[in-house]
Parts: structure tokens; C-alpha cells; sequence
């Protein structure tokens, strides 16, 4: 039995639909309840949706075989697995934004309000500019508004919200989608299985290509 | 002194079959001290699993810290660069990840220094092998020669972090990424594809090299690959089937060179062991003499442990107003009769009995029994 790990929400009934593409269907989860844990024994699968921050976690720690985040949580997190595939689902770009207009005065330390420290202070490490880093848990594009800071990094998508903020991208970090991620002891031990649904994923991926 | 066996814990038993297992081959037990020198781990904070260290002052004003690591010290004290074949178990302190705070982790393993000929390496992942499947029947080695990959990374056209960014991507089998990361170096799409089937390559020996061999040419020299495959042919039928080949197992190569190994055992999300040739480490430390090894990670293996008793005890005494040579008498007695005993004035709570006694004055009846 494969265990996968999915995350809740729009990203991951697409990333569902795409292993049911694959042969590997579970129909209840498709029913309208309250259910965590689907499993269907024929197709030898067992999905259970979870936070998407937490679906690392789950797989990190084996609680998942498998499992679907997007490549934000990895490079934030950083957590001990495998990255099999990029399902090229839920594309959007992590990136620097600010105030229209907004110049860097080099000569000061530059405060960055963001839910993504790591990947920050990576960012800003790379460039060897000194930075205060603003941990904030949401609504990241506030912040330099009200003057709690310079700049913001977090995801775009469309640049919608930012645009209706009178804020700007000025620099992307990295694209961002989601990934197929499997625990290390987990393929050693069902390497068969997991590697028959990163197989049939990518052919489903090509057929839609 | 009589151990029974049967009050050992699976984590205690394993600690004594890793000992029997090391000293039949040779090696002997090395002791060393709680403490090290801090500057002994700043100087290589990169060997280390995790940089957070536990340092104190001692009497004497010297930076100390508790032992985060423990070959490390061993190469540091055992310094004549001589043979030297020698098993530690040895608590270590360290963050562990996703923790907030240190922790005493045990570790067991042996290092052999010294010329680290073929039938070191031979003898030494024997030893790992054989150490997992004192853990479980069915665990897996994997196997991997950092020469190899560094000689494909030779004749790749990356810079430093380009060449870090491809070790981390292989550790990963992080192939999309790869794809990308040599496209942009300007690899062609052919030497691409045969560079990351080799390096995500997974399975036995047997099928593994003969497929490598035809990829590798005009990648890398063929001579890691073959050396690999020696050693494993030499290896006893029962060990080659625990072996796999994985690239993806790859360690720090300021350190490590050569072979290099981690063993996974069923229901354990991560490695229980990990070890190799670390020659490199040597020579960053002014030694003249290579050396290989390998450590099992006994925290790893905490929910292997399965011994969760039913009871606390088989039987529970609650005694009150009886003279003391009675009391001691009927202890005995049901010792004798059922093996472990606890005698208290009250039954404590949260505990499970299979069997409830009460002594009160000379009168002893059973109260209860679990089935």
C-alpha cells in the first residue's frame, strides 16, 4: 500500500486528478465528507489530504511514501527526500516586491517582511546585502505599506494583489510549482510502486504536453 | 552475575550484538571522554551532522564542548598513523532535525585506519551489512563511489557552486533539476541523458555496472565504477543480496572520498547508518594514513522498540501492619513464584499489574489477577 500525502485545496484536487489519470484512483475521496484518510486496496493507494505546509513533514518522517508540495515548502523547509518529478501544477514565482517606485538605499540595512525566512536570507546571503528579516505568517503585502518594511518576498502569481496594492515585483528568486517528493527509506523498500506512478505521471504529463 | 535476558531492551541487546559482532572481527573497544576540544569541531564544523554544540568553560579556562561527533576525536587522539581497527559506543550531543533542543543520541560504530586496502573496504561494509541485519532481515545498503561522480564532474563545464548545487541535486535524484542545471552549462541533450541515468541509477550490483559501463564512456573513467564492482563480487552471497547501488548517497567530498554507504531497515523513515572512506578528513587534519568507517544512529531506532510490557510488573504487593521479616519473606516468595514484584503501601496510579496482593498483618490474599 502506497501512502500519499496531498494537499488540501484547489492544488490538490488537480494534483489528484492527475494520479487518478495515472491508475491510481480512489473514488470516495471524491465524496463530500469530512474524511482525511481514502484508501483504495485494488489500486494499492492510500491518500490523505493535509495541510499543504505539512505534507514535507508526513513524508519526511514516512507517515507518507509519497507526497505533492510545492517547491517553496522545500527550499524553505529543506526537508530529507527525494524530489522525483516537477508536475509543472500550480506555477507561480517566488520574487522580491515592493512600492512602486522603490529605490535601495544600499546604505542601510534592508528590512524584508516575509512568511519565507530561509529562502530570504538565502537570497539576500547570495547577494551579500545586509538585511533585517520581518517574519510574518500572512498577509505579507501590507507590510510595506505601512512602512514595516522595505520590501516584501513571498509568491506571485498573477501580480494581481500586488498591483492592487500599488506594489511591484522587482526581482523573481525562483520559479515555484508543485513536486513529487517520496521519503529515502520508502523507495528502497517500494521503489517498484513509486517508480511505476512517477512513470505514469510523466506519460500522463506528456499526453497533455 | 546472571543477566536474564529477557529484561533487555531491543536497543540494549542490539548495543551488546554490535560488540560481539565488531570484536569477532578484531576490532577492540575504544573509550574516550565525554568532552573534546571545541576548536577540534570549529576547525570542521563541515564533517559535523549538525553545528549546534554544547560548549562550558573548564577549571583550567579551556573551551570545552560535549562530544557532538565521535570519529572526529578518535582521528584526533589515535594519532601515530598506524593500523588501527577500532568499535566505539558513545553517547554524542546534538540538535537533532525538526528539534529546538540537544539531545544524547546513542552511536555505534568502528573505524579502521591505517592502508585502507580492498579487503578494508571489504571487511568494513561486511560489518554495516551485517549490523542491519541484526536490526531487521530485511535491510538494504546502499552503495555508492564518490570518485565516480567526481570524476564525472571533472569534465563538466560548472563552476564551485554549480558543482555543489549538482552533488545536492544527485543526493536528491532531483533529475528535472539536473536536466536544467546542465542545459544551462551547455551540456548536449545526449551526455545529459546519460549522465543522469548514471547518477539515478538504483539496483543490485548485477545489473547495475554492466548497464553503468556502457554509459559511462566518454563521461567519466570507468575505473570507480570497476572498483566498486570488485569489491561487492567479493562479498559473501547473503551480504550482495542486502547491496544496491545508489548514487544518490552522497556525502560531504571535503571529507569523503571513495566508497561510501547508508542503511535503511524497514518502518524507519531515514538512514540507521551511514559511513565510508574519509581519506580527505585525514589529510585536512595533518594525517599521512587513510581510513573508512561507519556509525549506527541508535535514535533512529527508538520506534523499532517494540517491547511496550502489558504490565508494569507481574505482581503488585500492598502491605500494611505486618512485621518486616514477613513482608521480606512473602517478596521473596512471590519473586520466586512470579518474577518481578513491586511492593508498596498503596497500588501507585497509571500502573498495570497482572496480579494484586495485599499482606495486611500476617494475612496475605490476592486481590486481583489479569488473564
Amino acid at each position: 500500500m502506497l501512502n500519499v500525502a496531498l494537499p488540501k485545496g484547489r492544488l490538490g484536487e488537480k494534483v489528484y486528478a492527475m494520479f487518478e489519470k495515472a491508475g491510481f484512483p480512489c473514488p470516495s475521496i471524491k465524496e463530500n465528507n469530512r474524511k482525511l484518510i481514502f484508501e483504495n486496496e485494488q489500486a494499492g493507494v492510500r491518500y490523505f489530504w493535509v495541510k499543504p505546509s505539512d505534507v514535507a513533514i508526513y513524508v519526511e518522517r514516512g507517515a507518507a511514501d509519497i507526497g505533492v508540495a510545492g517547491k517553496d515548502i522545500l527550499l524553505e523547509y529543506k526537508p530529507d527526500v527525494y524530489e522525483l518529478l516537477d508536475l509543472n501544477l500550480g506555477k507561480c514565482r517566488m520574487a522580491v516586491a515592493a512600492k512602486a517606485g522603490f529605490r535601495d538605499d544600499n546604505r542601510r540595512t534592508l528590512r524584508v517582511a516575509t512568511k519565507f525566512s530561509n529562502i530570504a536570507a538565502n537570497h539576500y546571503l547570495s547577494k551579500g546585502r545586509d538585511i533585517d528579516i520581518i517574519h510574518l505568517n500572512g498577509s505579507i503585502e501590507i507590510a510595506p505599506i505601512l512602512g514595516l518594511s522595505d520590501v516584501i518576498v513571498d509568491i506571485v502569481e498573477t501580480g494581481t494583489t500586488l498591483k492592487e496594492n500599488n506594489l511591484e515585483v522587482i526581482e523573481t528568486i525562483v520559479p515555484i510549482s508543485a513536486r513529487l517528493i517520496s521519503n529515502k527509506a520508502s523507495l528502497k523498500f517500494k521503489s517498484e510502486q513509486i517508480e511505476n506512478l512517477r512513470r505514469e505521471l510523466m506519460k500522463g504529463m506528456e499526453k497533455d504536453d | 552475575m546472571d543477566i536474564n535476558n529477557l529484561s533487555l531492551g531491543f536497543d540494549e541487546r542490539l548495543i551488546f550484538a554490535l560488540r560481539g559482532l565488531y570484536e569477532n572481527n578484531g576490532y577492540r573497544q575504544y573509550r574516550m571522554s565525554k568532552f573534546e576540544e571545541y576548536d577540534l569541531y570549529a576547525r570542521n564544523k563541515d564533517f559535523l551532522i549538525s553545528d549546534s554544540i554544547i560548549t562550558f568553560t573548564d577549571m583550567d579556562g579551556r573551551l570545552l564542548a560535549l562530544k557532538p561527533d565521535v570519529t572526529l576525536s578518535i582521528v584526533k587522539n589515535l594519532n601515530d598513523d598506524g593500523c588501527h581497527k577500532v568499535y566505539y559506543n558513545e553517547n554524542v550531543y546534538r540538535v537533532t532535525k525538526g528539534n529546538r533542543s540537544f539531545k544524547e543520541i546513542m552511536q555505534t560504530g568502528l573505524e579502521c585506519f591505517g592502508l585502507v586496502d580492498e579487503y578494508s573496504l571489504c571487511e568494513v561494509i561486511t560489518l554495516a551489512a551485517q549490523s542491519l541485519r541484526l536490526i531487521s532481515p530485511d535491510s538494504v545498503l546502499d552503495v555508492s563511489n564518490l570518485d565516480l561522480i567526481s570524476g564525472i564532474l571533472e569534465r563538466l563545464p560548472l563552476s564551485a557552486s554549480q558543482k555543489a548545487e549538482f552533488l545536492r541535486l544527485v543526493g536528491e535524484k532531483n533529475t528535472h533539476e539536473l536536466y536544467a542545471l546542465l542545459d544551462s552549462c551547455g551540456t548536449e541533450k545526449e551526455k545529459a541523458e546519460c549522465i543522469i541515468e548514471v547518477v539515478s541509477t538504483y539496483g543490485s550490483a548485477e545489473t547495475v555496472i554492466p548497464k553503468i559501463e556502457m554509459l559511462l564512456l566518454g563521461i567519466a573513467d570507468t575505473t570507480p565504477l570497476s572498483n566498486l564492482g570488485k569489491i561487492i563480487a567479493a562479498l559473501d552471497s547473503d551480504i550482495k543480496k542486502m547491496i544496491k547501488i545508489d548514487f544518490s548517497v552522497v556525502d560531504n567530498t571535503k571529507y569523503y572520498n571513495g566508497i561510501v554507504f547508508k542503511g535503511f531497515v524497514p518502518s524507519v523513515p531515514t538512514a540507521v547508518l551511514s559511513g565510508g572512506q574519509y581519506s580527505r578528513l585525514m589529510t585536512r587534519m595533518g594525517r599521512s594514513c587513510d581510513a573508512v568507517g561507519f556509525a549506527v544512529y541508535h535514535d533512529t531506532l527508538e520506534r523499532l522498540y517494540d517491547e511496550q510490557s502489558e504490565f508494569d510488573s507481574e505482581v503488585l504487593l500492598i502491605y500494611k501492619n505486618c512485621p518486616l521479616p514477613l513482608l521480606c519473606e512473602t517478596v521473596a516468595d512471590l519473586k520466586a513464584k512470579y518474577g518481578s514484584v513491586c511492593a508498596m503501601q498503596q497500588e501507585p496510579e497509571n500502573t498495570k499489574y497482572r496480579r494484586v496482593f495485599l499482606l495486611d498483618g500476617d494475612q496475605l490474599k490476592e486481590l486481583k489477577k489479569d488473564a
